[in-house]
């Protein structure tokens, strides 16, 4: 496949509001994008659609080779989403939840202290998520999506909500993905954080791409 | 009159197929009723009735003309159930929208000709059996567990505003109640082995000319009417689905403009806001 | 099968922590046996006769607040949409859940078995029948509940849905069931095990209905 993400004239309802109203995108394999916009352009929509779990009611989507209209559970299982919640379980602590989606996504034998350690959550590891704060759980949940070694890392407002610390984890995260030859989609508003990361920055709003630039600055692959 | 079937955009759900049907199935209702109230023969007597279904409290020999409305509204029900469970099988194989748009007015002609069966034969079986209701009796209460299973089939379908997503969902939960049917009918058969209802007139070689006759139109009147109830009802969903699919070109045209307007105030909100680190 | 194990031995982990069954859904159960004792006002050789009706009836009320639990467990955390990104198959997720389902089906029902002998006297003249018949009705029971409830999830409107899709479609284990017991309590005189036989049969229909409509209803959950 030549590109790692290509979108034509992709049409999402939510409930009859089309979010995305024609989009077209396409990007490379191994580029950062950073995708801005203002609120309700379509951002959160367009990473959910490239995660394969938004139907697309027009156009066509192709992720990482797979067709996101007839194959969405090969791209779902290529893909790492970050969205704004957590997906962990309340009862559960950190080492449970992050052993059960281990488990489900079939990467069972990782080594899940080090993936903890990696977000410096490793001294949480036995507390129920309940009981800890956004930012901790924003980190268990990078833990969660960093065990499968996605091809595509789809990360929506990855940095909200966070404190210093919390934003340096997400900022090595993006990094690991890079060095791992991964292709990175960023969702943010954060400009001044993600753009120096980024190789492309795409701005949509009324759910299409309005314009798509090449920033060189980014391309910093290890 | 206007002609539905030949302006691309229907205004009006009645037509020239419509009124045909309509006024065959007035006419032909009239005239079972003569026939099942007045030409046929009673059990034992001949009364002059006029043309309510109320029936005389003298013993069967009245009584039995609800038969000729009973019996066809019940193969109505059956045929409008099927029709659902059809057209669930084509909505999750082909995601026909037609064919769910079929599925939904089937069940609400379905449940419609179930509660008039249950009513029906509720009246018919009073004065005969002495009970509005019978326990056990298999036809009655399969068809009563079929008439609650699709309330709740339409009862879901109002839940879900999402054509697509209604489609599906609810093309699960008619197959589902339909594999039922045969299941519910062969346990509560188990349950009692024994039944009110009669054995099948049809098949009784001794019926009157006249009775079986009667029957047969009556079978064919109920399903004109069907037929008329399941065009108008039909395409008042095809209306809707019509006013949905326009409105999402508007839509997607408004969405777009969104665009321009928006596109200069992106940067500048998103360069203020990255400063206090929310949105 | 790790999967499936692991998606089961999670929701009972969370009940174990929760206990909304435990403090909620048994009791619960328990109040419906006490109030038709009351209501019906009977002596208790008839309670005894009703007794595995009047099971059954708690059993599928109770039934219908447990399988609201298993799913309000993934709408709190918003996890269904991660259920269905972690690339695990459907039916899979559909297994683990039902199976989770029915072993919390399966406590309560010990506890009611507990409660119709404690409050309605009811004995068990054939131990064997009547748990063969309890699990192969919980199987179908934590099957379709699994099913519908997925159909059930939303917001507001939807909530309120699931017993009028369920209950109706679980008429015939209802009447399996209850002749099944009715037998194993010795408080009728029929072969419970033909209607055991039926039960097996409809366990084995709702579970393969389930399996194979999970991957249709899981999506826009």
């Amino acid at each position: 496949m030549d590109h790692a993400v290509d979108v034509h004239d992709a049409v999402v309802l939510l409930d009859r509001f089309p979010a995305l109203a024609g989009l077209s995108l396409k990007l490379r394999a191994g580029t950062v994008t950073l995708v801005q916009g203002p609120n309700g352009a379509g951002k959160t929509t367009l990473l959910r659609m490239l995660a394969g779990l938004a139907p697309l009611e027009r156009g066509r989507a192709t992720v990482l080779g797979y067709d996101v209209a007839t194959e969405p559970r090969l791209v779902r299982a290529s893909v790492g989403l970050l969205s704004p919640q957590t997906m962990l379980y309340d009862d559960l602590t950190i080492a449970e939840n992050l052993s059960f989606w281990a488990t489900l996504a079939g990467h069972d034998d990782v080594d899940l202290m080090a993936a903890l350690e990696r977000v410096s959550m490793a001294p949480f590891a036995d507390q129920q998520v309940v009981t800890l704060s956004t930012g901790q759980r924003r980190r268990a949940a990078i833990a969660v999506v960093a065990i499968r070694r996605p091809r595509l890392w789809l990360l929506d407002e990855p940095h909200a909500g966070l404190d210093q610390a919390g934003r340096d984890v997400v900022d090595g995260l993006i990094e690991d993905a890079i060095a791992a030859g991964a292709t990175v989609v960023v969702a943010s508003h954060e400009l001044d954080r993600v753009r120096p990361l980024a190789t492309h920055v795409a701005t949509v709003a009324g759910g299409i791409v309005h314009s798509f630039e090449t920033v060189n600055a980014g391309a910093s692959g290890a | 009159m206007s002609t539905a079937l030949s302006r691309p955009h229907v205004a009006s759900t009645s037509s020239k197929l419509t009124l045909v049907l309509g006024v065959a199935s007035l006419l032909g209702l009239a005239v079972l009723l003569v026939f099942s109230f007045v030409l046929t023969d009673p059990d034992q007597r001949v009364f002059e009735r006029g043309a309510d279904l109320e029936p005389l409290l003298t013993g069967q020999g009245d009584a039995v003309r609800l038969l000729y409305v009973h019996f066809p509204v019940a193969m109505v029900t059956y045929i409008a159930f099927t029709l659902n469970a059809i057209g669930s099988i084509a909505v999750l194989w082909k995601k026909s929208t037609w064919w769910d748009n079929t599925a939904a007015a089937a069940a609400e002609v379905g449940v419609l000709f179930c509660g008039l069966t249950l009513a029906t034969g509720s009246i018919w079986g009073r004065p005969i059996w002495n009970t509005w209701w019978k326990w056990g009796d298999v036809r009655l209460m399969t068809t009563t567990i079929l008439f609650l299973i699709f309330i709740g089939y339409l009862a879901y379908r109002r839940t879900m505003s999402d054509s697509r997503v209604r489609a599906k969902r609810s093309a699960v939960v008619g197959l589902i109640g339909a594999i039922n049917i045969p299941i519910v009918y062969k346990s509560v058969d188990w349950w009692q082995n024994r039944t009110l209802h009669q054995q099948s007139t049809l098949r009784n070689r001794s019926v009157e000319d006249l009775t079986l006759f009667t029957m047969i139109f009556g079978m064919v009147v109920f399903m004109a009417i069907f037929a008329w109830l399941m065009v108008h009802r039909f395409r008042i969903g095809w209306l809707e689905h019509q006013t949905e699919t326009v409105g999402l070109e508007a839509a997607i045209i408004e969405r777009r403009a969104q665009t321009s307007a928006a596109i200069s105030d992106a940067v500048t909100d998103s360069r203020s806001s990255a400063e206090t680190g929310s949105d | 099968m790790r999967e499936i194990w692991a998606l089961a031995r999670k929701d009972l982990r969370i009940e174990a922590r929760s206990k909304v069954v435990a403090t909620q859904i048994v009791p619960f159960a328990m109040v419906i046996l006490v109030l038709f004792g009351l209501a019906l006002d009977a002596d208790s050789r008839t309670l005894r006769d009703l007794a595995p009706g009047l099971f059954w009836v708690a059993t599928l009320f109770a039934s219908v607040l447990a399988i609201q639990r298993s799913i309000a467990v993934e709408t709190i955390s918003s996890t269904f949409e991660a259920l269905r990104l972690s690339g695990a198959p459907a039916w899979k997720l559909f297994a683990g859940k039902a199976l989770a389902v029915a072993i919390q089906l399966l406590a309560i029902e010990t506890v009611l078995g507990l409660g119709i002998v404690v409050l309605y006297r009811s004995s068990f003249q054939d131990p064997v029948l009547i748990v063969t018949a309890a699990v192969a009705a919980t199987i179908a029971i934590a099957s379709a509940g699994s099913l519908y409830g997925v159909l059930a999830v939303g917001m507001g409107v939807r909530d309120t849905i699931l017993p009028m899709l369920l209950l109706p479609i679980m008429m015939p284990v209802l009447v399996a069931a209850t002749r099944a017991f009715g037998d194993g309590l010795g408080t009728a005189a029929l072969n419970g095990w033909t209607w055991a036989g039926l039960l097996g049969l409809l366990a084995v229909v709702y579970a393969t209905a389930g399996a194979l409509a999970y991957a249709v209803v899981i999506e826009d959950t």
